[in-house]
C-alpha cells in the first residue's frame, strides 16, 4: 500500500431546501488514489468539483461515508489516530488571513509544535528550522497583518512543516494571492519537496501550476475523470474541454495549430517546450 | 484607521520592559491597592515619586504619557472640583453656597495625585508589555484559579485570537466601507440616528465575514493539532531574572514604607 491510499470513498451529506426537505448530495463518488511518499501531485478540478472534500479527507477533518483512506497504514476512521494522522499530514487552506492564530510570526508557527506538547527548547529549534526553510526567518518578530498575501501563506506552511509532517496537503494555496506570491509560494513548495522530501499534495485550478506535478488527478463532478502523469493528461485536450477545464497556454496553443493542419506529434507543456517546438516547426 | 496600535505598545529595550510581566501585572495591582492606602501627603508623594521613577526608567516618551493623561483631564478635574466644593469643616472662603475648606482642598490634591499616579502606572505597564506577553502573563497567574474550573487556558485563547485579528477586522471595515460607498451609501450626513443606520449595510457584512472567518480559523486550528489546553507546551517560557527579583524586593519595600508612614504621620495632617 502506497503512503496514502484513499479506497472507493464516496462522501456524502444531508442539506435542507427552503420547503424542508431532506436531501442527500453526493459530493465524493467513488473516488480512489494512491499517493508515494516524496511524490508532487496536483489535483485538478473546478469550482465545487469535490477536489477542496478530498483534501479534508486526507486528514481526518472529515470521514468517508463510505470506503477507506490509510494514511501510512492508518486509517483516518480511527479516533484514536486523528492526531497521529493530522500530524504527518499538515493541510494549508486558501486564505492565509484565516489560518493565522498569534499576533507574532514565530509564536503563530510554534502552535502547532505546542499543541504536540514537545519541549520548548525543540520547539524554538523547530520554529527556525520551519521558518528558514520558507525563508521568512528575518521576519519571525513582524506582525503576520503586516505581510504581503504571499508572505503569509508561506507563514502558514511554516507552522505546518513545523510539526515535521511526512506530507503537505495544500486547498488551492495561491488562488488569493497576486502572481509574484503566487510565485513565492509555488517555489516554497518544489523546494519543499525537491529538498527535504516532503510528500505534496496540491489542489489547484492552475494547470501551469499542475504541470510541475509528478502525477496528476482530474475530478470532475465528484468524480475521477482520468489521471497520470502531465503529458499523458494534458494530451487528452478534448476530454478536458468537454468538462470546461483548460490546458495550459502552450498546449492549447500547439493544439489548436494542429488543428490547422500544422505537423506536432507531442503536445508541449510549458512555454520553454512550446518554443523550441514552434521553431522546430517553422524551419 | 489601520495603524492603530492595541495596548500602545512602545517597543525599547529598557529595564521595566525586560522585566517579567507577571511581575509588571502583580506590581501595578499591588501599586494600584497602595495608591487607594494612602492617608497623608508624605504616603502621597512617595508613591507619586515611585510612579515618577518608573516612568523615567521605561524610556518611552514622556509625550506618550501626557497623551493618556490629556484623555482623562477632565474627569481629574470634575472630581477634584466636586472635592474641594464639597470638603466639610471650617470655610475659608465662601461665596452663595459655594465654600472652600481646607478638608476640600486637601481632597482634590489627594484625589488628583492619585487619578493621575493609576493612569501613569497602568500606562507604564501597556507601554512595556506587548500584547503577547501580556495575554500570556495573565493566563499563568490566572492558573490557580482552574480549581474553581474557570477556563483559563481557552480565555486566553480567545484574547489571543481576539488581538489577532483587530488588525484584519478593521482592514475589513475599511473595505466593506469604500465598497458600501462606492454604491452611493452616505455616511457623513444627517443626524445621530441616521449615521446609525447608515453603520447597518457595514455591520451585517463584517459580522457575515467574521463567523466564515472564524470557522475558517477553526478548521485550521483543528488540523494544527489543537485541542485545547490539555497538554500544551509553549515556545516562550517565563523565568524569573535578578532584575525580577529585585523589583519584587522593591515593591515590597514601597508597600512597608507606605504602612510605615501612614504609621507615623498619623497626626500630620
Amino acid at each position: 500500500m502506497d503512503y496514502i491510499s484513499v479506497q472507493n470513498v464516496t462522501f456524502q451529506y444531508e442539506s435542507q431546501d427552503d420547503t424542508e426537505t431532506v436531501s442527500k448530495k453526493q459530493v465524493l463518488n467513488d473516488i480512489s488514489l494512491e499517493i508515494k511518499k516524496g511524490e508532487f501531485v496536483a489535483i485538478l478540478g473546478h469550482n465545487g468539483s469535490g477536489k477542496s472534500t478530498i483534501a479534508k479527507h486526507l486528514n481526518a477533518m472529515l470521514l468517508p461515508s463510505s470506503g477507506k483512506v490509510f494514511i501510512d497504514g492508518m486509517d483516518t476512521a480511527d479516533e484514536k489516530l486523528t492526531y497521529d494522522i493530522r500530524r504527518k499530514v499538515g493541510l494549508v487552506l486558501q486564505n492565509p488571513d484565516n489560518q493565522l492564530v498569534a499576533s507574532i510570526v514565530e509564536e503563530d508557527v510554534a502552535f502547532g509544535p505546542e499543541n504536540l506538547g514537545i519541549p520548548s527548547d525543540e520547539i524554538r529549534e523547530r520554529v527556525d528550522e520551519a521558518l528558514k526553510a520558507v525563508d521568512m526567518y528575518d521576519y519571525r518578530l513582524h506582525a503576520p497583518h503586516k505581510l504581503s498575501g504571499g508572505q503569509k501563506q508561506r507563514v502558514a506552511i511554516a507552522g505546518i512543516i513545523a510539526m515535521r509532517p511526512d506530507c503537505i496537503v495544500l486547498d488551492e494555496p495561491t488562488a488569493m494571492l497576486d502572481p509574484k506570491g503566487r510565485q513565492e509560494v509555488m517555489d516554497t513548495i518544489l523546494k519543499l519537496n525537491r529538498e527535504n522530501g516532503i510528500t505534496i499534495v496540491m489542489i489547484t485550478h492552475y494547470m501551469e501550476e499542475a504541470v510541475l506535478a509528478d502525477h496528476i488527478y482530474v475530478i470532475d463532478n465528484g468524480k475521477m475523470l482520468t489521471s497520470g502523469v502531465p503529458r499523458e493528461v494534458f494530451s487528452q485536450v478534448e476530454l478536458l474541454k468537454k468538462h470546461r477545464l483548460d490546458v495550459p497556454q502552450a498546449t492549447e496553443l500547439c493544439y489548436k495549430l494542429r488543428a490547422c493542419g500544422v505537423e506536432i506529434k507531442e503536445l508541449p507543456l510549458t512555454e520553454a517546450e512550446c518554443t523550441s517546438l514552434l521553431k522546430e516547426v517553422l524551419r | 484607521m489601520r495603524d492603530i496600535t492595541l495596548g500602545q505598545y512602545f517597543p525599547s529595550d529598557s529595564v521595566i520592559h525586560r522585566l517579567d510581566p507577571r511581575v509588571k501585572i502583580l506590581s501595578l495591582i499591588a501599586y494600584i491597592v497602595l495608591i487607594f492606602c494612602t492617608f497623608n501627603f508624605v504616603s502621597l508623594a512617595l508613591m507619586a515619586a515611585v510612579v515618577l521613577l518608573i516612568v523615567l526608567l521605561s524610556k518611552v516618551p514622556l509625550k506618550m504619557y501626557l497623551k493618556s493623561l490629556k484623555v482623562i483631564i477632565v474627569i481629574v478635574v470634575i472630581t477634584s472640583l466636586l472635592n474641594l466644593f464639597y470638603g466639610t469643616g471650617e470655610p475659608i472662603f465662601q461665596w452663595g453656597f459655594i465654600k472652600v475648606t481646607w478638608e476640600g482642598i486637601k481632597n482634590a490634591i489627594f484625589v488628583c495625585v492619585r487619578i493621575i499616579c493609576l493612569i501613569l502606572s497602568s500606562s507604564v505597564l501597556t507601554f512595556t508589555t506587548s500584547p503577547t506577553d501580556l495575554t500570556d502573563a495573565l493566563e499563568r497567574l490566572m492558573k490557580p484559579l482552574k480549581i474553581f474550573h474557570v477556563k483559563v487556558h481557552e480565555i486566553a485563547m480567545m484574547m489571543t485570537i481576539a488581538l489577532r485579528f483587530v488588525p484584519t477586522l478593521l482592514e475589513e471595515t475599511d473595505k466593506i466601507m469604500a465598497a458600501q460607498k462606492a454604491r452611493g451609501a452616505d455616511m457623513e450626513s444627517g443626524n445621530l440616528i441616521t449615521r446609525i443606520k447608515a453603520l447597518v449595510p457595514i455591520l451585517v457584512p463584517l459580522f457575515v465575514s467574521a463567523f466564515r472567518r472564524a470557522y475558517e480559523l477553526a478548521v485550521a486550528m483543528e488540523c494544527r493539532c489543537y485541542r485545547g489546553g490539555e497538554g500544551r507546551t509553549r515556545m516562550k517560557q517565563l523565568h524569573l531574572a535578578n532584575r525580577d527579583y529585585i523589583s519584587i524586593v522593591f515593591t515590597l519595600l514601597v508597600i512597608a514604607g507606605v504602612i510605615l508612614l501612614n504609621i507615623f504621620f498619623k497626626f500630620a495632617v
